[in-house]
C-alpha cells in the first residue's frame, strides 16, 4: 500500500514543482519570482523528507534542514536587494 | 496502522503543497500569491515532516523533524513579510479588484514616512466601496 501512496505523493510534488517553475519563468515581477523559488525550495523540503523516508536513509532530513536554511537566506537577501534598488519591472 | 498514519500525514502534505502551487500559478497579484505559497506551503512541508518523523520512528528523526518544522514555522513568515513589503515599496501594481489599501494614502514611499492624519474619515465608514 505504502508504495502506492509514495507515488502519489512523489506524483502530487512533481506537479506541484511544475505549476511553482511555470510562474518562476513567467512571473511579470521580480517579487513574485522571488515567491516562486521560496515555494520550490519549500516543496523539495517535502520532496526531501519523502524520499528519506521512502529509502529509510535518516541523513537526508539533514539535507532538508539545510535546504530551509538556504531557502530563507535567499529570500531575505532577495528582498534587500529588491528594496533598495533593483531592476524596477524585470 | 503506522503505514495509515504515515499515507495520510504524506497525503495531506503533498495535497496542501499541490494547492500552494496551484495558488500561485492562478492568483491574480503579489500578495494573494504569496498568501498561497506560504501558509499553504509551510502547512505542507510541515505536515510532511510530521509523516516522516511518525515513519521513522527513532529519537534522531524525531529531532531533526521537529527542528525542520521548528524552522519553517519561525522563517516564513519573516520571508514572507520582507518580500511582501519590499514588493510594495518598489510599486508591484495590486489586483484591479483589490478592495482596501491603507498605506496607499497615507505612507510615503519617498520619504518612508507614516501619517494617520491625511485623510478625514468619519467613524464607521472606514471601508471604501470598490
Amino acid at each position: 500500500m505504502n508504495g502506492f501512496v509514495f507515488s502519489l505523493v512523489y506524483a502530487m510534488l512533481a506537479l506541484a514543482l511544475f505549476m511553482a517553475t511555470i510562474r518562476l519563468c513567467k512571473g511579470p515581477s521580480l517579487p513574485d519570482r522571488v515567491v516562486a523559488l521560496e515555494l520550490i525550495s519549500s516543496i523539495v523540503v517535502g520532496v526531501i523528507g519523502v524520499h528519506a523516508i521512502d529509502t529509510g536513509v535518516l541523513s537526508l532530513l539533514d539535507v532538508a534542514i539545510v535546504v530551509a536554511l538556504i531557502a530563507f537566506l535567499a529570500a531575505i537577501g532577495f528582498a534587500r536587494f529588491i528594496e533598495r534598488g533593483g531592476p524596477r519591472s524585470d | 496502522m503506522i503505514d495509515l498514519f504515515i499515507a495520510v500525514f504524506l497525503l495531506s502534505g503533498a495535497a496542501f503543497m499541490f494547492l500552494a502551487a496551484l495558488g500561485i500559478l492562478r492568483l491574480p497579484d503579489l500578495p494573494t500569491r504569496m498568501h498561497s505559497s506560504t501558509k499553504a506551503g509551510a502547512l505542507g512541508a510541515m505536515l510532511i515532516m510530521v509523516g516522516v518523523v511518525i515513519g521513522f520512528a527513532e529519537w534522531l528523526a524525531f529531532a531533526r523533524g521537529a527542528a525542520i518544522v521548528l524552522f519553517i514555522m519561525l522563517t516564513t513568515p519573516i520571508a514572507a513579510h520582507a518580500i511582501g513589503r519590499a514588493g510594495y515599496m518598489v510599486g508591484v501594481p495590486l489586483w484591479d479588484g483589490t478592495i482596501k489599501d491603507e498605506l496607499r494614502d497615507n505612507y510615503d514611499l519617498q520619504s518612508h514616512s507614516l501619517q494617520s492624519e491625511r485623510r478625514e474619515q468619519e467613524p464607521g465608514k472606514d471601508r471604501e466601496e470598490p
